[in-house]
């Protein structure tokens, strides 16, 4: 069963990088996962001052907007994807995750649509 | 269905009401089934229909076939066939069950059945999967009511003061996220267990709790769900027989239990426990409760429920008031604040230190709690002080504490109490 575990950071620190955990944290956990084979995917997302926001309207008009910016107390900071037997393996998971740490990790299970 | 349906009880009676549903015959089977099959499946629904339908089965043929020698056994093929014939109707539904099956596997082994019952009883993992911390508090407490304690929907909904079709909804809600987000049906491993049975054991409290003191409504108490917990204590209590703290819980809630018929008085009114007809207290759920209080301190460092229970039955114990072991209590609550750092513990410390010392002591003591965000909106916290301020004489004041105490406090009850207070010291002050 595939599980998100999307990685919230909390917003005070703008290096994106919390500030509990080191960078041979995150690399020692991407390991750990890797090993375990339960990797499905996983990326770092870049800085949040990057983001671009898209909207299209009933009318068809594209409307393009820079941001968002951090509004919310914690924000997306970066995901992994597993594939583990159940909810309480994807819970230790996610515990042992660096960003549980400062910010916190959602766990949500990926949509099965029997394909 | 059942004549008792939303009947008004007498005082201290009540509540759930007379069950006469098909299930409740079967209620102690009901869990042991519904468990097996959940784990056997990996589907709370599929379990809990198939569950149903084997239980109609048998009233309907045990009368006139008789009950057969092993009537876990029959229950289970029964359930399982009935299971069966439903994933052969629905081809995709069996094909989603068959992955789970696989993933379940993967997870572990299922445990070896009882080997002295024909029914084996996995009901340790149903009380951990209902009490799952991924799910909402009420709603592992409902969860827990529909399938340990067997309880049918309607009965549930009633516990909860809520319609049944908003009860129906929530679980139906809650068996979603156990399906669709796979919370497992398996008991923590030993290391775990730490981290998970205080969840389990808090919604069996929390059910005794609202039992014990309704937070709204009518009736003070609703017996049948202090029953309730206490039935699912003792099921946990032989699924774990060496955790300490579930002896400390089934304790506590037997010797609160005990006070029962003497907590309220003809009118449903609460009698507080100084003015109480100790005489009323039933010795042998007493003397059960010790009995469990001691092996809850015995043998290695107290938890929570086990400290509970030991300040039950020093009031259990004693012949009145004056001859409370006050400063037992007190020490006992210095543990348990240790322990659980809350101020409601606080609060009740100091009504204890009040007894031991005097109501000055005590007052100060309250007075310090005064900030607390929690003891606000909390009516025992007024009314504690309003006590005390009137036994020191000042009138003024506590008829002003217990004002207070009556603006916050939740059943009908609880206000009639304070309101014979309250003209109690107004007319001690005029």
């Amino acid at each position: 069963m595939k599980y998100m575990m999307l990685i919230m950071a909390n917003t005070a620190d703008d290096s994106g990088q919390a500030p509990g955990c080191t960078p041979e944290d995150w690399m020692a956990y991407d390991k750990e996962v890797r090993d375990a084979g339960i990797w499905v995917s996983g990326e770092s997302l870049a800085d949040l001052v990057t983001a671009t926001t898209v909207r299209v309207g009933a009318d068809g008009e594209r409307t393009v907007t820079d941001g968002p910016f951090a509004e919310t107390r914690e924000l997306l900071g970066g995901f992994y994807v597993i594939d583990v037997p159940d909810l309480d393996a994807a819970l230790d998971w996610a515990a042992r995750c660096p960003g549980a740490r400062d910010g916190s990790v959602v766990v949500r299970p990926v949509a099965d649509f029997g394909v | 269905m059942s004549a008792g349906t939303g009947s008004p009880a007498g005082p201290g009676g009540g509540g759930l009401g007379p069950v006469a549903s098909v299930e409740a015959v079967f209620r102690e089977e009901r869990g042991r089934l519904l468990a097996a099959l959940a784990r056997r499946f990996g589907d709370l629904d599929l379990a809990e229909e198939v569950t149903s339908e084997a239980i109609e089965a048998a009233l309907e043929r045990w009368p006139v076939d008789g009950v057969p020698p092993k009537p876990g056994a029959w229950l289970m093929t029964t359930a399982r066939r009935r299971a069966v014939d439903r994933l052969r109707r629905d081809q995709a539904y069996a094909a989603r069950l068959a992955i789970l099956q696989i993933e379940a596997e993967r997870a572990g082994p299922a445990p070896a059945a009882g080997l002295d019952d024909d029914l084996p009883d996995e009901r340790l993992q149903l009380f951990f999967t209902c009490s799952h911390p991924a799910l909402a508090a009420e709603d592992r407490t409902a969860l827990t009511l529909r399938c340990l304690a067997g309880l049918t929907m309607s009965e549930v909904a009633r516990a909860f003061l809520v319609p049944s079709p908003t009860m129906a909804k929530r679980i139906t809600r809650a068996k979603k996220k156990i399906r669709e987000a796979r919370i497992p049906f398996r008991a923590p491993d030993v290391d775990e267990l730490p981290q998970r049975l205080p969840g389990v054991l808090q919604v069996i409290y929390s059910i005794f709790t609202e039992g014990y003191a309704a937070s709204e409504g009518p009736l003070l108490q609703r017996l049948d769900l202090a029953e309730e917990a206490i039935r699912l204590a003792r099921i946990l209590r032989r699924l774990l027989p060496a955790e300490r703290e579930v002896a400390g819980l089934l304790a506590l809630m037997l010797l609160v239990h005990a006070r029962r018929d003497a907590r309220t008085g003809p009118g449903g009114e609460p009698v507080l426990l100084e003015e109480q007809d100790r005489g009323r207290w039933e010795r042998p759920m007493i003397e059960e409760g010790a009995a469990l209080a001691t092996v809850a301190l015995t043998g290695g460092p107290p938890g929570p429920y086990g400290v509970q229970a030991a300040i039950a039955a020093l009031h259990d114990e004693a012949a009145d008031v004056a001859a409370t072991d006050w400063a037992q209590i007190v020490a006992l609550y210095d543990v348990l604040l240790a322990l659980t750092p809350s101020p409601v513990v606080a609060l009740n410390r100091a009504a204890a230190v009040a007894m031991r010392d005097g109501p000055r002591a005590g007052l100060a003591l309250l007075d310090e709690l005064a900030g607390e965000p929690l003891l606000r909106g909390h009516h025992p916290y007024p009314a504690a002080r309003a006590d005390l301020l009137h036994r020191l004489g000042r009138h003024a004041e506590a008829a002003a504490a217990y004002r207070e105490a009556l603006a916050l406090a939740g059943t009908a009850p609880d206000r009639a109490l304070l309101r014979r207070r309250l003209r109690e010291v107004e007319h001690a002050g005029s």
